[in-house]
């Protein structure tokens, strides 16, 4: 049987988190078909057919998906699992909203955020924040599964599926959607970065963040930050990087007056470099770091800066 | 109005865990336990609104061994007015979870389910998911805001990109996030209270309730280990082995 890839999209867009799934779904399985849900979503579809591997895209056009709400998007899911052996989606916010209530009404255990597909019943999930990387064996009817998007490459695009309508099913009692306030930024998404310079409780204001803006803007880097950082309003809630924020691994991240807690590491321990910016040199950010600079951040970022700046002249 | 909590017993945030060396489980023996940080929040939650004369009852569920009457009598202290144990020694998957709390909130009739929205132990995010599902009721997860209204709660979500905000008709399952309150700290006459109100406790077996799954964990292992790193003297030798040596600009 076949794997049901849910599709993440926003504002007209596919997020890069389901290309990165449906790698992860062709590990699982040959046929890979895509669902995309929402009030206007051809175009999205359009480019979930693009990616290579897909066999079909599924798609439902109806008022009741404008904002993909976990009890429509469920019912609609359960409404065509019946051809599937698995259904997958990234375990963004929007792929673990929706998922435990397929799963409850199906009745089977859910995985969440998988790093690794073993085999066609095998698969690895990180527990504890991270520090522990559970083998798990899953022999449920149809497995429930949201992927840990940065630990699978996202599937390249170029050729185009058939797309297929799906009727929408009667909506359940749901939640009415009031308003949104979404963050727009010219700068790489989180998840996908090949960069990313993180600031914590160090940085000490909203002013301060705008020392790593620059430094962002040399490496073409995406923003993070600590808990500390956002609880403070330096910067938004969907900059956190952690255990309960977004996972990253890019190739480069910079952490910038982070100590570097349990929860944060659980976000960006597997960047592949990771450079710590503190004037702390106990701190465990500075001790774990690849690169470690014992320094005061406001004499350092402007100096990284520079620096940056006269190698891209070179 | 009635409102449920949930409460886990998981392991203390500043404890690292690790694997035991023979992979058949994780070394917990000895570690500190403490509420899951985000039942804290759903709580204080709970409490506030009973505070601000919203709420007239508290009871608070937890699921787990005889050293989760601990939390129960955290909860109790913090403001909760009656507790109850379902009490197994068993490790349950999420899925089985919501199976008891589906019993649990059909018997108690509450407006609204405030839980945590992940236990820090499993990482799993998924019992409030399932447990809205299961009673046919609208969830608001990831809360960082919430205001009662007559037949509806307003919630605030924190979601990739920013905010949203959703109207979800009572009753339903709210589960909440780091920054919707900050715990108040237990106070010493709290807790002395806290030993005369209602603890139930509830043997799993006698709840008729299959917790089985066909999902277990076979192995638990280190995560990959990264190589020591290196000291700095200047921002000049960062960029420099920055370029030269990890190649990543
Ligand atoms: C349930 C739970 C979930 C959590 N989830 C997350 C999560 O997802 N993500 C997360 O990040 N945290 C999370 N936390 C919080 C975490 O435990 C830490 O409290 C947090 O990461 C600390 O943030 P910080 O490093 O910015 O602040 P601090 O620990 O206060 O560190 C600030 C650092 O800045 C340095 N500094 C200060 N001034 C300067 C200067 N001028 N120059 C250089 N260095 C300077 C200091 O030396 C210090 O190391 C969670 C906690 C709990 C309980």
């Amino acid at each position: 049987m076949a794997v049901l890839v849910v599709a993440d999209h926003s504002g007209g867009t596919l997020a890069d988190g389901t290309a990165r799934t449906i790698t992860a779904a062709l590990e699982l399985d040959a046929t890979v078909d895509v669902l995309v849900a929402g009030e206007h979503a051809q175009s999205v579809a359009e480019q979930a057919a693009a990616l290579n591997g897909v066999n079909r895209v599924r798609i439902c056009e109806d008022a009741a998906y404008a904002h993909q709400l976990a009890e429509p998007m469920a019912t609609l899911i359960l409404s065509i699992i019946d051809e599937y052996s698995a259904v997958m989606a990234p375990g963004s916010t929007q792929g673990r909203d929706v998922l435990p209530r397929v799963a409850a009404v199906l009745d089977v255990a859910q995985l969440s955020e998988i790093t690794r597909v073993i085999d066609k019943n095998t698969f690895e999930r990180p527990i504890y924040a991270g520090n522990v990387m559970a083998t798990v064996a899953c022999d449920e009817s149809t497995q429930v599964i949201t992927v840990r998007t940065t630990a699978f490459e996202p599937a390249a695009s170029g050729q185009s599926a058939l797309i297929e309508a799906v009727p929408a099913p009667e909506t359940p009692v749901a939640a009415r959607f009031v308003e949104e306030s979404v963050v727009r930024s010219e700068r790489p998404e989180l998840g996908s970065a090949k960069v990313v310079i993180s600031g914590g409780r160090g940085v000490g204001s909203a002013e301060g963040f705008k020392l790593l803006e620059k430094v962002a803007d040399e490496l073409n880097a995406a923003i993070g930050a600590s808990r500390a950082a956002v609880d403070a309003g330096y910067v938004p809630n969907d900059y956190q990087v952690g255990q309960t924020g977004k996972a990253v691994a890019p190739d480069l991240y910079i952490a910038v007056g982070i100590s570097g807690a349990i929860q944060h590491w659980a976000g960006m321990k597997d960047s592949k470099v990771v450079v710590a910016i503190n004037r702390d040199e106990d701190c465990p950010m500075i001790q774990t770091a690849d690169y470690a600079l014992v320094a005061d951040l406001f004499d350092a970022l402007p100096e990284l800066e520079e620096g940056l700046a006269q190698l891209k002249a070179q | 109005m009635k409102i449920l909590v949930t409460v886990k017993r998981a392991v203390d945030y500043t404890v690292r865990v690790r694997p035991l060396t023979d992979g058949s489980g994780v070394d917990i023996a000895n570690a500190k336990m403490s509420m899951n940080p985000f039942d804290e929040i759903a709580l204080e939650q709970a409490v506030q609104l009973k505070e601000a004369g919203v709420a007239d009852e508290i009871v608070a569920v937890s699921i787990g061994n005889s050293g989760s009457q601990d939390v129960l009598r955290s909860a109790l202290a913090f403001g909760a007015d009656r507790a109850l144990l379902v009490q197994t020694d068993a490790v349950l998957e999420p899925v089985a979870v919501s199976r008891i709390l589906a019993k649990i909130t059909a018997d108690e009739a509450p407006q609204l389910v405030l839980m945590g929205k992940q236990a820090i132990d499993d990482d799993a995010s998924q019992t409030p998911q399932m447990l809205a599902a299961r009673m046919g009721w609208a969830q608001g997860t990831f809360a960082c805001g919430l205001t009662m209204g007559d037949a509806e709660v307003t919630v605030v979500r924190e979601v990739d990109g920013g905010t949203q905000t959703l109207a979800l008709p009572l009753p339903a399952v709210v589960s909440v996030d780091l920054r919707l309150n900050e715990p108040r700290y237990l106070k010493l006459p709290d807790i002395m209270k806290a030993k005369r109100k209602p603890l139930e406790v509830q043997p799993l077996e006698e709840m008729g309730v299959d917790v089985g799954t066909k999902t277990r964990i076979t192995h638990y292992a280190e995560p990959p280990e990264r190589k020591p790193g290196v000291r700095v003297q200047s921002v000049s030798e960062l960029i420099d082995r920055l370029v030269n040596e990890a190649k990543v600009l």
